[in-house]
């Protein structure tokens, strides 16, 4: 990597140069406001395309090869159908036996599941992952073993990344729980249903071709219509596209663990005496079984007062569910369903509305929604003393996690990131974040089993919380005490090679992962 | 002596433990092997406290395997020491240093409304367990501990005695039954215990000899902080004897009944609504008020149906008790609230504690509320109604002001 170091607004040392493109530093938030036209797909002529709207062909490696697979291509697949995606794996099998070389893959999120593609990464099918790196594809990026520089980005910064030109999709391949032969697809019926397919979106929209793949093909119009036929080449009929058990949990459950539950209790009580929890209010939590259970404090505290919440933005449960089906709140907007109850609320609740990364996170929409959202529970592996937060590595070192939609819910008006003070001896405060994902500016308050630390910028909530006999203390009270119970850890080694860039919302590097001494 | 020690434990659940293997050889020094979940954060700090504990114990040739899943130090260290004592004949302990806040005592009628069950050779359940606010937490050598495992157990306890800091809930250990568990107090009193429960006690002598040991070692090491006794009566002979094991020592504050194996004794199945333990419960509690002592219910065994335990807690307060064992944290919080007491009652209590005060205030030998004498242990009974609902929240610290009464 001989491309020069220059040290950002967040003061991490990043490249000006990474795969070969010229990269911007952090400016701070909000500070890059690139300018021009954004990205189009090529003109075509619809006179091209049969008349009969039958776009079925006879395999994925027709298709692909119909769409003109090249060396040197960027080809993207999307995350709906989580650790039981079977399509990327046979996707990159095919185009390992048609021999081209040298690609991009672009996911919007891998999973342990995707594991098989290392052996692509190693024989030069691929040459480097953008998206994220769970499990073993982190620790295979960790050890400087693929070929490219990673690439990491939010929900929201892959889709500012393809408006502006910054990626460029060649192929999008679409999995679709049901399709018909037009490419009119959703994610609602069919045995690999999922729930919406918001995360395809721009893939669609802006590829140069997109094939559409899927195992419950049915008779023009496939409705509702999530993805476009307009917008698809070609339509693949195969078997099994995922397996159901792997792609939504028949349920999702609260946590069982005394301390988990302990910290949501605390969460919910914070955001009670921040008086954060009144009428027409907005909130998004994860999936967690700690966010599950305050989502569940929440609730009860709702029911009691007869407060009604106006929307939700999800990762979808049954627990938001049970809000608005008993009334407690007015609209869920769902750009992910993690479970069975969460798919048939889409189909069966007017209320329950499918909506994109283009709705809540992207960085080129004329605003969204993100940033009117008034709690926002997320996670973390590590944050410091500044409250920067990190998401991507743990504290040995090892990439471990995507970001996610995580950074661009930092912009919510009141973030809370409920964590353990320590995970089996390793403490979550640190004096420094292993690598900075994002800045402390935006993170409100952290709150682990032993005490709440609030942002000292938010003075506000500092305020409004100090007589309500929460355990409130400073993030340097909370890191002595970890370290007390746990020891000072040591710092995991890297070598110079930079193995991956983490970008911010926004498409500047932030921060970046480097090669592990093992 | 065996050639080969090991202590700790491994397998998929475990996690904040380690599995210690030592072999003492001929020559050639000491080699250490560890395999940490978190080596790569201590694996240095690891081998450095394995080089001072085998030099402590002046062992020069041996090859020390750790296997760890997220141990803290002093867990490293029990596992250590508990591993050398297979191999080598000892008397030597490697004890981590008291945390200064370990060190308080509490008092003979505090809260015991909840007591916090710890297995005590599991140290993943122990870190967390204080954060819940149980009343008292137990650091358990007996039933929860396997007998092969009683030993490394000993060293464990006393060093979580040491190095875990409970927050303020009063510090137990379930000793072993009567005789073996005599030895267990070497391990203990040292360590700021607070409170011994002696398991499956059948008389005063039992309670003696305990109180006995215990002021033999306090004596030896210089100690003068109070350890008090609590008796666990877990069979008809139990039971019968219950009035004398509550008298036999003045350093007994309450009492507490084991069902599982008392129901067992009487050869009665335990059922739900409890008819078959009536007899005892009630007995227990009558022979704790005689003595003056705290009487403590048994523990609910189902650890997730929260309105089941519920129900349970509101009888046993109406028979008379004042607490219940914990198994799970969860458990500690519904104990509470179900012990707190009602809104009539803190109403009823309040009147009673104005009047004595005022009856104080005016100098009068006599309380009254309305036309109604008022003797001393109501006003005591009131007290205590008035403390525990301030300790639940439900009622203000200066509720006398609040009211402006």
């Amino acid at each position: 990597m001989a491309s020069k170091l220059v040290k950002n607004a967040v003061g991490r040392l990043v490249p000006t140069e990474i795969n070969g493109k010229e990269q911007v530093p952090f400016k701070g938030i909000g500070k890059y406001i690139p300018k021009g036209k954004k990205a189009a797909q090529p003109i075509v002529s619809s006179s091209q395309f049969p008349s009969n709207g039958n776009k079925i062909v006879g395999s994925l490696k027709e298709a692909l090869i119909q769409a003109g697979i090249s060396d040197g291509m960027t080809i993207s697949t999307h995350h709906h159908l989580r650790n039981g995606d079977l399509v990327a794996n046979e996707l990159f099998k095919v185009i390992h036996e048609i021999g081209v070389k040298d690609l991009v893959w672009f996911p919007s999120a891998s999973f342990p599941c995707h594991e098989p593609i290392i052996e692509y990464l190693e024989d030069g099918t691929i040459n480097r992952i953008e998206g994220s790196m769970n499990g073993p594809l982190g620790k295979f990026t960790s050890q400087g073993k693929m070929k490219g520089t990673a690439v990491l980005r939010s929900h929201g910064g892959r889709y500012q990344a393809i408006q502006d030109g910054e990626v460029h999709i060649d192929i999008a391949v679409i999995a679709a729980p049901t399709a018909d032969p037009f490419g009119n697809a959703n994610g609602l019926y069919g045995p690999s249903a999922c729930g919406g397919l918001g995360y395809a979106l721009a893939d669609y929209r802006y590829a140069d071709k997109v094939i559409i793949v899927t195992d419950n093909l049915v008779d023009f119009p496939a409705m509702p219509m999530q993805i476009e036929g307009n917008y698809v080449d070609s339509v693949v009929v195969v078997d099994k596209i995922g397996i159901p058990e792997k792609i939504v949990s028949g349920t999702t459950r609260i946590t069982k663990s005394p301390d988990r539950l302990l910290i949501a209790d605390l969460t919910a009580k914070f955001c009670d005496a921040a008086g954060l929890i009144k009428d027409g209010f907005s909130f998004q939590m994860g999936a967690g079984g700690t966010s599950l259970a305050f989502g569940n404090n929440l609730h009860k505290i709702m029911k009691e007062r007869g407060i009604k919440a106006r929307f939700a933005v999800g990762g979808v449960t049954k627990y938001l569910v049970q809000m608005l089906e008993e009334g407690t709140l007015d609209y869920i907007l769902d750009a992910q369903s993690f479970d069975l109850d969460a798919v048939r609320s889409m189909r069966e609740n007017e209320n329950h509305k499918d909506i994109s990364i283009f709705h809540c996170y992207d960085y080129h929409a004329k605003g969204n929604y993100t940033t009117m959202m008034d709690i926002m529970i997320l996670g973390a592996t590590e944050v410091d003393v500044n409250f920067n937060g990190n998401v991507v590595t743990h504290s040995d070192g090892y990439l471990q996690h995507g970001i996610g939609g995580w950074q661009n819910c930092l912009h919510a008006k009141n973030v809370i990131l409920p964590i353990p003070l320590f995970r089996d001896r390793i403490p979550v405060i640190r004096d420094e974040v292993t690598t900075l994902c994002g800045p402390g500016e935006l993170i409100d308050v952290i709150i682990t089993e032993r005490g709440i630390a609030i942002n000292p910028r938010r003075t506000d909530l500092i305020e409004k919380t100090k007589n309500s006999g929460l355990p409130i203390k400073t993030i340097e009270e909370l890191k002595d005490e970890a370290e007390k119970i746990c020891g000072k850890p040591a710092k995991p080694e890297f070598t110079d090679d930079i193995v991956a860039a983490i970008k911010w919302v926004d498409g500047t590097v932030i921060d970046v992962v480097k090669k592990i001494k093992e | 002596m065996d050639k080969i020690g090991t202590a700790g434990n491994k397998g998929k659940s475990v996690r904040s433990d380690c599995f210690v293997t030592l072999e003492i050889t001929e020559s050639k020094g000491i080699s250490i092997d560890i395999k940490s979940k978190v080596g790569k954060l201590f694996g240095d700090s690891i081998s450095k406290l394995c080089e001072d504990e085998l030099s402590y114990f002046g062992i020069e040739n041996a090859k020390l395997t750790v296997e760890d899943t997220g141990a803290l130090p002093f867990v490293l260290m029990a596992r250590i020491e508990a591993a050398i004592k297979k191999v080598i004949q000892t008397d030597k302990q490697y004890v981590p240093k008291m945390l200064p806040e370990n060190v308080y005592q509490t008092e003979r009628d505090r809260f015991r409304r909840s007591r916090l069950y710890l297995p005590g050779n599991t140290p993943k359940l122990m870190l967390n367990a204080g954060i819940h606010k149980p009343d008292g937490i137990i650091l358990d050598l007996e039933d929860s501990v396997a007998p092969d495992k009683k030993e490394e157990a000993k060293i464990l306890v006393r060093n979580a005695l040491c190095q875990i800091n409970f927050y303020g809930a009063e510090r137990m250990v379930r000793i072993n039954q009567i005789p073996s568990g005599l030895d267990d107090l070497e391990y203990v009193v040292p360590y700021n215990v607070n409170l011994i429960l002696i398991p499956k006690c059948e008389n005063g002598d039992q309670v003696l000899l305990v109180d006995k040991k215990i002021m033999e070692i306090k004596a030896e090491k210089g100690i003068d902080y109070p350890i008090y006794l609590m008796p666990i009566i877990e069979s008809a002979k139990g039971v019968i004897n219950a009035y004398e094991i509550a008298t036999s020592s003045k350093n007994v504050v309450a009492m507490a009944i084991g069902l599982e194996d008392y129901t067992a004794d009487i050869g009665a199945p335990r059922s739900k609504e409890g008819k078959e333990s009536f007899f005892a419960r009630s007995q227990l509690v009558n022979s704790a008020r005689a003595a003056g002592i705290q009487p403590i219910d048994s523990v609910f065994s189902d650890v997730s149906d929260m309105d089941a335990l519920r129900e349970v807690v509101i009888e046993s307060k109406s028979l008379g008790f004042d607490g219940m064992g914990c198994i799970h944290p969860r458990q500690i919080k519904v104990i509470h609230e179900a012990f707190a007491p009602t809104e009539a009652e803190i109403e009823k209590a309040k009147k009673i504690v104005n009047a004595f005060i005022e009856a104080n205030e005016k100098g009068l030998g006599v309380v009254s509320v309305g036309s109604k004498m008022i003797d001393p242990p109501v006003v005591k009974r009131a007290q205590r109604v008035i403390e525990l609902a301030i300790s639940t929240g439900k009622l203000s610290e200066n509720w006398r002001d609040d009211n402006g009464e």
